[in-house]
C-alpha cells in the first residue's frame, strides 16, 4: 500500500489548488490583452497576468457580449512569459473553463467582467484540476464560491471605472461580517449558513417549480442537506480564522499605488489591476509603482515616493453615473 | 545553537505567514527561546540568525529584493558566514548559483553550488502532491509541488537530500537548505525542525 502511495503523483488536490493561490500573496496580478503587454507586466514585477480580450474599461465603453479570450493569444502569452497565466471565463460557462484548462492556463477567473452565461449556476469548480478565483461583494457570495471550490476570492469592486470605492465597500462588507461571526453560537451560525444557501434553492424552484427537500440535488452532485452542512463548515472556519480560509485579493477600480496599498492595509492579500495599468499614460512606470506599493504597503514614505510623476492615471468614472443595469458587480449571486 | 534565536521570514511576496506559523510552532515545541519574525527591510536582516526565503514568484521576489537593498544585505551576511538560509520553491531558485534558463530575469543570491530549472515539472495543471523520501528522515514526507523548480545538478559540497524520480528536489550545503516543494503548506514540521537544528 505504502509503496504505491510513494510513486503516485496527486494532481489538482485542494492543497495544490489553494497552495497555488498562496504563492500569489503580496503580489499584483495584471490584466493583459496581448503578449507585448504580458511582457511589460512580467518585467514590472507582476506575480501573474490575467488574459482577456478587452480590458474592463473597453468592455464598458463598447458593450456587447464579452467572452473568453482568443486561445491563440492565450497560447502566445503562455509561451512569452514565465509567470503564471490566468484567464477569465464567463460565470457558469464550464466549457470555456474546460477549454482554458486544456490550453494550460494556471488559474481561471470566473468573472462578472465577462457577460454571464448561466442565469442559475456558477461553475462547479470542485471537479477541475486547475484552481479558480471568483469575485464577491459580501461574505455570502464569498462563502458560496468557496463551497463551490474556489481556491481564491477577490472583491468585485466595479471593474473598468478606476474608482476604488466599490472595492473598499466589498472588502469592508467581508471584514465586518467576518467579525460579526465571532460572537455567533451554533444555532445563529447555522441560520446564517441556511440563508447563504437560499440562492441555490431559488434556482431549483425556478427551474422545476418544485420545493426543495433534504435529498434534493441542488448543485453539482450535492444534496441540499450536504450543501447546508458544508456551507456551515465554511462559516465555522471563517469564524475561527477570522478571515477567509482562502487567499483574498482586491479587484475592481484600483488605479494608483495608493489604491493598491489601501486595499492591503484593509486586509487584502494582494491586488488585481485591470484597466488601471494599460489605460494609463505610462503603463510600465505605473505597473512598477503598484508592485512596489503592494510590497511596501505599510511604508508611507515609500508610497509617496513611488507615486511621483506617474503621468496621467486612467480618467475614471463616478459610480452614481453608471446605470444600475450596467453595474458589473450585480452579476453573479 | 545560539541561546536565543531569531528566524526571519522574507516578507515581500508569497507564502510568508505559513512559514512564520510553522517556525513559531517548532520553536515552541522545542522550548527554544526566540522567535520567527517578518523581514521587510534591509536592517531587519541584521537581527536574524537565519532567514527563510518563501515560495512565490521568483522574478517578483528577486526584483523587490534588489530594489529594496535586501539582496546586498543578505549577500553581506553570507560573506560573514553567519546566517543560515532556507529557500522553498522560488526561494530555492534564488539560492542557486545558476539557472538553466540564462535569460531569466532573476538576480540570484548564489548561495549554493547547484543549478536550478524553473517550472521544471510543468504548469499548474501538472502541480502535484507526493510522498518523498528524505535522507535522515525515518518516514516519507508529503511534499506539495506547485509549478515547482528542480535542482538539475549539484557540485562542490552541496549534498542531495531528496529526489523525485531522478530529479533533485532538496539539497543542503553547510548552513544553506533548498527545497523545490512547500513544507509550509502542511502540518508536518520536520523540515522546519531540521532547519532549526542546522543553526
Amino acid at each position: 500500500m505504502k509503496e504505491l502511495d510513494i510513486t503516485k503523483l496527486r494532481h489538482g488536490t485542494d492543497l495544490v489548488k489553494k497552495g497555488f493561490a498562496k504563492m500569489q500573496k503580496g503580489g499584483v496580478i495584471m490584466d493583459v490583452t496581448t503578449a507585448e503587454q504580458a511582457k511589460i507586466a512580467e518585467k514590472s514585477g507582476a506575480v501573474a497576468v490575467m488574459v482577456l480580450e478587452r480590458v474592463p474599461a473597453d468592455i464598458r465603453a463598447h458593450g456587447g457580449v464579452a467572452r473568453m479570450a482568443d486561445p491563440t493569444i492565450i497560447k502566445e502569452i503562455i509561451n512569452t512569459v514565465s509567470i503564471p497565466v490566468m484567464a477569465k471565463a464567463r460565470i457558469g460557462h464550464f466549457v470555456e473553463a474546460q477549454a482554458l484548462e486544456a490550453l494550460g492556463v494556471d488559474m481561471i477567473d470566473e468573472s462578472e467582467v465577462l457577460t454571464p452565461a448561466d442565469p442559475f449556476y456558477h461553475i462547479d469548480k470542485r471537479i477541475f484540476t486547475i484552481p479558480f478565483v471568483c469575485g464577491c461583494r459580501n461574505l455570502g457570495e464569498a462563502s458560496r464560491r468557496i463551497w463551490e471550490g474556489a481556491a481564491m476570492i477577490r472583491t468585485k469592486g466595479e471593474a473598468g471605472t478606476g474608482n476604488i470605492i466599490e472595492a473598499i465597500r466589498h472588502q469592508r462588507m467581508v471584514t465586518s461580517m467576518t467579525r460579526a461571526l465571532r460572537s455567533m453560537q451554533t444555532t445563529k451560525l447555522q441560520k446564517v449558513a441556511d440563508e447563504y444557501c437560499q440562492s441555490y434553492v431559488t434556482s431549483f424552484k425556478t427551474l422545476t417549480n418544485q420545493e426543495v427537500d433534504e435529498k434534493t440535488v441542488v448543485f453539482g452532485d450535492s444534496t441540499y442537506s450536504t450543501l447546508k452542512k458544508e456551507v456551515y463548515e465554511v462559516l465555522k472556519e471563517i469564524k475561527e480564522l477570522q478571515r477567509l480560509p482562502v487567499v483574498n485579493f482586491a479587484a475592481g477600480g484600483i488605479a494608483t499605488p495608493a489604491d493598491a496599498a489601501i486595499m492591503m492595509q484593509l486586509g487584502s492579500d494582494g491586488v488585481f489591476v485591470g484597466s488601471g495599468i494599460f489605460k494609463s499614460k505610462n503603463p510600465e512606470k505605473r505597473a512598477k509603482a503598484i508592485v512596489e506599493a503592494v510590497a511596501h504597503y505599510d511604508e508611507p514614505e515609500k508610497i509617496a515616493e513611488v507615486s511621483k510623476n506617474l503621468g496621467e492615471a486612467m480618467l475614471g468614472i463616478e459610480i452614481s453615473t453608471i446605470p444600475k443595469d450596467q453595474l458589473l458587480q450585480e452579476r453573479g449571486w | 545553537m545560539v541561546a536565543i534565536v531569531t528566524i526571519g521570514v522574507l516578507s515581500l511576496q508569497g507564502a510568508v505567514s505559513e512559514h512564520l506559523v510553522s517556525m513559531n510552532r517548532v520553536l515552541k515545541e522545542k522550548k527554544q527561546p526566540g522567535q520567527a519574525i517578518l523581514v521587510r527591510k534591509p536592517r531587519d536582516i541584521n537581527a536574524c540568525d537565519a532567514l527563510i526565503i518563501p515560495g512565490g514568484e521568483s522574478t517578483t521576489i528577486s526584483r523587490i529584493l534588489v530594489n529594496s537593498g535586501m539582496h546586498d544585505a543578505i549577500r553581506q551576511r553570507m560573506k560573514q558566514n553567519n546566517i543560515a538560509l532556507m529557500g522553498t520553491c522560488a526561494g530555492c531558485v534564488i539560492l542557486a548559483k545558476e539557472l538553466t534558463d540564462t535569460k531569466a530575469d532573476v538576480q540570484l543570491l548564489q548561495a549554493m553550488d547547484m543549478q536550478v530549472e524553473r517550472n521544471a515539472f510543468g504548469r499548474q495543471k501538472e502541480s502535484f502532491e507526493k510522498s518523498v523520501e528524505i535522507k535522515g528522515f525515518t518516514t516519507p514526507f508529503n511534499a506539495v509541488f506547485i509549478r515547482a523548480p528542480c535542482i538539475t545538478k549539484v557540485w562542490g559540497s552541496c549534498e542531495v537530500l531528496a529526489t523525485v524520480e531522478k530529479e533533485i528536489v532538496m539539497a543542503r550545503q553547510n548552513n544553506y537548505l533548498a527545497l523545490s516543494f512547500h513544507p509550509e503548506l502542511t502540518d508536518d514540521l520536520r523540515i522546519h525542525r531540521y532547519f532549526l537544528e542546522m543553526l
